[in-house]
């Protein structure tokens, strides 16, 4: 008795595997799109080439002068020279040590709260919204232990950038949070301030904002206070932000299902007791990505403080650009600036998407 | 949740049990809060009063019937330096609905067009997508704005080297130049053709959709308004003869004269706030395709429905709940960032109200509130209507 023996599966078609099949499914499926792709190609091939060119090929990278940018590319050379202003502002040389350490200690804790493995992440993330913010400020302020103090208007560029947002974002969480409670409140006139609050930050253009902070501010205090620069552009962020953040959290606080309030309730807690164990933790965790996608608006937004007179790293670049000595080399300074702030935005929204994908267990 | 009288103890009226009923504790809550709140405006009202007595700031809005004396590069009202500042802020605030309107427009078109090539099934035409959607929402808008003002348009030639188009556009560094129509008497004519023509595509629409509804049959209702809303005005235009002749800019010493121009400081913002918005715009149109489950697609492919009938009837109806909402605060958004003008000097609200006019007359608190007040006033007006359409359009479920 013969045992029937299959022939072994042929092969798939050889033009459906490997590079001709991938351009076949996705370049060449059918007459219009193979048309498209061929204008698109000759379309952007030859401008795509002369960027890379400009930027890598024929650009000069090394020197001191504009004298050694004579290849027609892009000239690093001047964002070179300048490099020190765009990341210090014009914070004293000898004294950056304190900004890098300001950098570095950030990069530690942003690096240990991202991974998820770090012991005691919620207890260094509790740390990093409390009392590392006030150890920096000391740290770039001086004044303290021996410390040379430097005025917050000699800070700048990259380094005052990451300040106003992170202060911003900073201040803006508890304040947030408590609007966004009072909103959720049952006190109607707790709950109609709150919403005026919000609705009023929410409906004006940071611009108006940041005028507002910087001409109506010190008419609104006694003459004794004196408000830096810097520190009213803060209270507008502020005031701005926390309204954005409210809104945020709201969101989070409506995801959060009626029977876990009921079981608070149940449970004899108080209010801020069910609040502050049960109904927070619980949508704060959820709203991460929303805080990070808040906190990339307003990185982006600091570069408006450029309007009120702060020098932060789009302003020390337009500085750069009235310099005598470089003119003429507008585009590289645009160029290397939106690519700072395209990296920073860039690699938050991944991470968001890559939290909310994380979060979404659902099916 | 009152303290009923049956549960009272002993002692009738405790102080403890006041204090633990949850309406009390509210009502002092509040009440706390108001105290706060007046006693807050209270100190930053007296202060400022303080501090503007003391530098000699004169208060009121008195000022917006003085004589501004300051040149506005843009107006589309009758403006010169003789008018007052009440003037000058309907400039300003004319300019910022002109370049807030035409960019909605264009980032709309930008937008929808990106977010469905990122769902294209080329390759290339989705990455390009993904690259313009990823590159142009992570870049401040204010960069973007001084790029396209100091880098694409300074540079370009002076007015006699101008680029040109036709002889009849003309884009050289002081903006770009185009012929002016010029509405001679018949006008009207045309004008009122165009309104005829609109209330007949009504009639006709509600007329089709009527007979759909007891017949069954359908009616072309959208190739003929199309149909009509062209023809008729055209039709007027010739019997009218031709009431348009055209004002072309030309050459006139070192300047052009004649016809529009269009300032570079606000082709800038236009193209820096249509093409940020519409990156915006695109990521929203993309989640709102993908929204609509497959299972609709497929029902309408079972019950025969063409492709176009499928996009028409089932899918763009459904995307487009999703959709609008967050279209809408782009949109908002779109016209709280043309504030930016500011830094490139293009004349709107901010820069012509909060910025010259402010430093002329000094008066901070009035000009700051009624700035805020306008862009409040279109923020409300907006969510109010979008509200009254979220009403109208929510699921309807059983």
């Amino acid at each position: 008795m013969s045992v029937h023996e299959f022939k072994p599966d042929l092969p798939p078609p050889s033009s459906s595997l490997g590079v001709v099949g991938w351009l076949k499914t996705n370049l060449f499926n059918g007459p219009v799109n193979s048309i498209a792709t061929l204008v698109l190609l000759y379309i952007l091939v030859p401008p795509l080439w002369s960027a890379f060119q400009w930027i890598f090929l024929n650009a000069d990278w090394v020197g001191d002068s504009r004298e050694m940018c004579t290849s027609g590319g892009a000239c690093w050379v001047f964002i070179n020279d300048r490099f020190g202003q765009f990341i210090y502002g014009y914070y004293p040389v000898e004294l950056r040590w304190r900004v890098d350490a300001f950098f570095i200690s950030l990069a530690v804790i942003i690096g240990l709260l991202v991974y998820e493995k770090t012991p005691q992440r919620a207890k260094l993330g509790i740390f990093s919204l409390t009392i590392y913010p006030i150890i920096v400020f000391f740290l770039l302020n001086g004044g303290v232990l021996g410390m040379e103090p430097v005025e917050t208007h000699r800070w700048g560029g990259l380094m005052l950038t990451l300040v106003i947002a992170i202060v911003g974002i900073v201040a803006a969480l508890p304040f947030g949070i408590v609007l966004a409670l009072g909103r959720r409140s049952e006190m109607p006139i707790i709950r109609s301030f709150c919403t005026i609050f919000i609705e009023f930050w929410r409906a004006v253009p940071l611009i108006t904002v940041l005028f507002m902070a910087s001409v109506m501010l010190p008419l609104f205090v006694s003459e004794e206070i004196e408000f830096n620069k810097l520190l009213r552009a803060m209270i507008g962020i502020i005031l701005f932000q926390s309204a954005y953040m409210a809104e945020v959290i709201r969101g989070g606080l409506q995801a959060i299902p009626k029977g876990q309030y009921e079981a608070g309730e149940a449970l004899g807690l108080s209010y801020w007791q069910s609040m502050g164990l049960i109904i927070l933790p619980q949508a704060l965790k959820i709203t991460i990505p929303s805080i990070v996608n808040t906190f990339i608006a307003l990185f982006k937004d600091t570069s408006l403080v450029l309007i009120i007179g702060l020098f932060d790293l789009l302003a020390v670049g337009q500085a750069a650009l009235a310099d005598p000595a470089w003119l003429g080399y507008s585009v590289e300074m645009y160029v290397f600036v939106a690519f700072v702030f395209w990296l920073f935005c860039f690699g938050m929204s991944r991470y968001s998407i890559y939290l909310e994908k994380k979060l979404h267990t659902g099916h | 949740m009152a303290a009923s009288p049956s549960q009272k103890d002993n002692s009738a009226f405790s102080l403890r049990k006041v204090w633990f009923d949850p309406n009390v504790r509210a009502l002092v809550f509040q009440l706390l809060t108001v105290a706060a709140v007046v006693a807050f405006f209270y100190y930053i009202v007296s202060n400022a009063l303080f501090n503007l007595d003391k530098r000699g700031i004169t208060t009121g809005f008195a000022f917006l019937e003085q004589t501004a004396g300051f040149g506005i590069i843009q107006s589309l009202i009758d403006y010169d330096e003789s008018k007052s500042f009440g003037v000058a802020f309907l400039v300003g605030l004319f300019n910022t609905v002109l370049v807030s309107f035409i960019g909605i427009i264009l980032a709309t078109i930008i937008g929808f067009i990106m977010g469905v090539a990122r769902l294209s099934s080329n390759w290339l035409i989705s990455k390009l997508a993904t690259v313009y959607i990823e590159t142009f929402r992570n870049i401040p808008l204010l960069l973007q704005i001084f790029f396209w003002y100091i880098v694409v348009l300074t540079p370009l030639p002076g007015p006699r080297q101008s680029l040109s188009l036709f002889e009849m556009f003309f884009l050289n560094n002081r903006g770009l130049y185009v012929p002016k129509p010029v509405f001679e008497d018949g006008f009207g004519l045309v004008i009122a053709a165009f309104v005829a023509a609109i209330v007949i595509c009504i009639v006709v629409a509600r007329w089709a959709r009527n007979r759909q509804e007891t017949t069954g049959q359908q009616f072309h209702t959208v190739s003929f308004s199309a149909a009509t809303l062209v023809v008729l005005p055209l039709l007027a235009y010739f019997v009218a003869g031709s009431p348009v002749s055209w004002e072309m800019p030309a050459l006139k010493g070192f300047n052009f004269r004649g016809g529009v121009t269009v300032y570079p400081e606000f082709i800038a913002l236009l193209i820096a706030l249509s093409i940020y918005t519409g990156a915006f715009i695109a990521e929203i149109v993309r989640s709102g395709i993908l929204a609509v489950s497959k299972g609709q697609t497929e029902a309408s492919v079972s019950l025969g429905l063409s492709k176009t009938q499928m996009l028409k009837l089932v899918i763009i109806p459904q995307a487009m709940r999703v959709i609008i909402p967050p279209l809408t605060s782009q949109y908002l958004n779109l016209t709280k960032n043309s504030s930016l003008a500011t830094a490139i000097g293009y004349p709107d609200l901010v820069s012509v109200f909060m910025g010259t006019t402010l430093n002329i007359t000094g008066q901070a608190i009035e000009i700051v509130a009624i700035t805020m007040a306008v862009y409040l006033t279109i923020s409300i007006t907006t969510s109010v209507l979008m509200n009254i359409y979220n009403r109208k359009m929510a699921l309807v479920e059983r």
